[in-house]
């Protein structure tokens, strides 16, 4: 490996990507890895969701037509995928790759990793028992408050086990909860041998990860900068992180692809969801975003080096969904004149009857969409001319029965309330279950024994 | 919302310039806390970034919509990071907002105003964004 890079592409920025990118990213030029990151924090509760209806559900089912596409090139390009698109049900996920490489002739071709162990939805009584009290990192309030609701839990695990796979010859590595920026760490610690303990490395390989993993926001997707100069957005070019034995790294993506990959473009990303940027904690190590030193280096290339970071903590974080309540929003557009006075009055109205039902709500939200919905009061006094204002109204209840009724208290507005009124082709709002996010923390050696790698052949 | 600021007041070669003039940002959420990560249009403007928008003045920008401010320096990428805690009315499902994850709290922090020395600040509104 002395001297050569290891390119990761990015193929998916999360569940309900653009799903050309990952072929593109294929056959576009010459990669290693794919990294298709699928699950944010609530993603495994609606995917545990769909397996207790169906067993054989709980993951990502559209990675398996997707894997369908690109199998064939996957496998004469040599290149090899990591992926947590297996959710709650990795094994299911493996087994129909696994169909679909035979269903395509490739057999004794494909080999698929398997990673197990972060799901401690089952040991969680256990857990608890035991005196883990998996208090939500936010609020301090013991998991025992919501355990009767809680519907998935999972440990968020690093690159060990991807490292694993990928050392026993693994084509494609499927997980359940590994964190983004694993998938992407994984590889590059498998090509190069360095030491998982090796803290500089680690940090690079995880900002690597943190640039690649939203998808094309690195490369001029939500690009706020100059943003009309931003060309070729039909066909965005996903990042590609060319990744030298040195701990060095360049972000680029392919040639004749639309999108920009520049210092803004990857700086955007960079403080994407950054809290203190000392300590970016992931269940590998700790980088420190402070020493990263970015430098342009030719079209589309962005060089990223002098990365430093610190030991991994003793925890890992755990990722708790549990069933809050229900919720619905409604909405209802007014036109001009007056567009606002009328969608105002008509919240107004909507609230007495709403009271005069003696509904109780936790909450009772409304928006004015054209006026302040993104930026509140701080957008100012709105046009009096004004074209259109949309109503925006939305409630929140643990009971189911509260919601319901708001959903019906909408469309009467059209017929009963203030003047010039539309946009109501959708129906009555549907009622959306809440399921609420509980992060929290476990010792690490409560999870690291149960974890698993199985290799299974096509 | 023009109203000069005090330090703007007290050095009369200042005009106030909304940070959209001089920073891009993007935005994202933990929890109930939105972070706008707030990096200069160029490498020169982060010490005014970093001078001007005070936690104090972002605070008071934000006041009635966030519950506390912090803030971190990260001048290799010549940028702010802010911690805008209980932005998100919940955050995450819980939330009624439409921008319940906090996506474009970095273009409400873009509407703040700072005082930028007049050469530079005729400089930049003539640029445009």
């Amino acid at each position: 490996m002395k001297g050569r890079v290891v390119r990761v592409a990015a193929g998916q920025g999360f569940w309900g990507d653009w799903l050309e990118a990952p072929v593109r990213q294929v056959r576009g030029g010459p990669i290693d890895y794919l990294m298709m990151d699928y699950l944010a924090e609530v993603t495994m509760s609606i995917m545990q969701k769909q397996k207790s209806r169906d067993p054989a559900a709980g993951y990502a089912r559209d990675f398996v037509p997707l894997m369908e596409r690109i199998l064939p090139d996957l496998v004469s390009r040599r290149i090899r995928v990591t992926s947590n698109a297996g959710g709650v049900n990795p094994r299911g996920c493996a087994e129909a790759v696994l169909q679909v490489a035979r269903r395509l002739g490739l057999q004794g071709k494909v080999r698929v990793g398997l990673v197990s162990g972060d799901d401690i939805l089952d040991r969680l009584d256990d857990l608890i028992a035991r005196g883990h009290s998996l208090s939500d990192m936010e609020t301090g309030r013991p998991l025992s408050q919501v355990r009767d609701k809680v519907l998935s839990a999972n440990a968020y695990l690093g690159m060990a086990p991807i490292v694993e796979a990928l050392g026993r010859g693994a084509d494609v590595v499927i997980t359940g909860r590994v964190t983004d920026t694993g998938l992407t760490l994984g590889p590059i610690f498998h090509e190069f041998g360095w030491s998982p303990d090796d803290w500089d490395k680690v940090a690079a390989g995880t900002v690597a990860g943190h640039i690649i993993e939203c998808g094309a926001q690195a490369s001029g997707g939500n690009l706020l900068k100059h943003w009309r100069a931003v060309k070729g957005l039909a066909d965005p070019g996903f990042p590609i992180a060319e990744a030298s034995p040195d701990g060095t790294f360049v972000i680029t993506k392919h040639p004749g692809t639309g999108g920009v990959v520049s210092v803004a473009s990857v700086t955007e990303q960079l403080v994407y969801e950054m809290g203190d940027p000392r300590s970016y904690i992931t269940p590998d190590g700790v980088a420190d975003f402070t020493t990263i030193g970015l430098a342009p280096a030719g079209r589309d290339r962005v060089r990223v080096s002098g990365i430093r970071g610190g030991p991994r903590t003793p925890s890992l974080k755990v990722s708790i969904a549990y069933f809050y309540g229900y919720k619905s929003v409604g909405t209802l557009v007014y036109a001009w004149p007056d567009a606002y006075a009328k969608a105002k009055a008509a919240d107004k109205i909507l609230r007495q009857r709403l009271a005069h039902l003696g509904l109780e709500f936790e909450q009772i939200l409304t928006e004015f969409v054209g006026v302040d919905a993104t930026h509140g009061r701080l957008a100012g006094p709105p046009d009096p001319e004004l074209p259109e204002v949309q109503l925006r109204v939305g409630v929140r209840a643990r009971e189911r029965a509260p919601v319901e009724r708001f959903t019906r208290e909408i469309a009467p507005l059209v017929l009963t309330g203030p003047p010039s009124v539309t946009g109501f082709a959708g129906g009555r709002p549907a009622v959306e279950e809440v399921v609420a996010y509980w992060p929290a923390l476990i010792d690490r050696r409560e999870i690291e024994p149960h974890v698993r790698v199985d290799i299974l052949e096509a | 919302m023009a109203k000069r600021t005090p330090s703007a007041s007290r050095r009369p070669s200042t005009r106030a310039v909304q940070l959209r003039y001089v920073a891009h940002a993007r935005s994202g959420d933990k929890g109930n806390t939105a972070n706008v990560g707030l990096i200069a249009l160029e490498p020169d403007y982060y010490t005014l970034l970093q001078r001007e928008v005070t936690v104090a003045r972002v605070a008071r920008h934000f006041k009635g919509m966030v519950s506390g401010v912090e803030r971190f320096e990260l001048p290799n990428l010549g940028a702010l990071n802010f911690l805008l805690h209980g932005a998100l009315d919940g955050g995450g499902t819980i939330s009624l907002k439409t921008d319940a994850q906090g996506k474009v709290y970095s273009t409400a922090l873009l509407r703040m105003e700072i005082p930028v020395p007049v050469g530079l600040a005729r400089r930049l509104l003539r640029a445009g964004t």
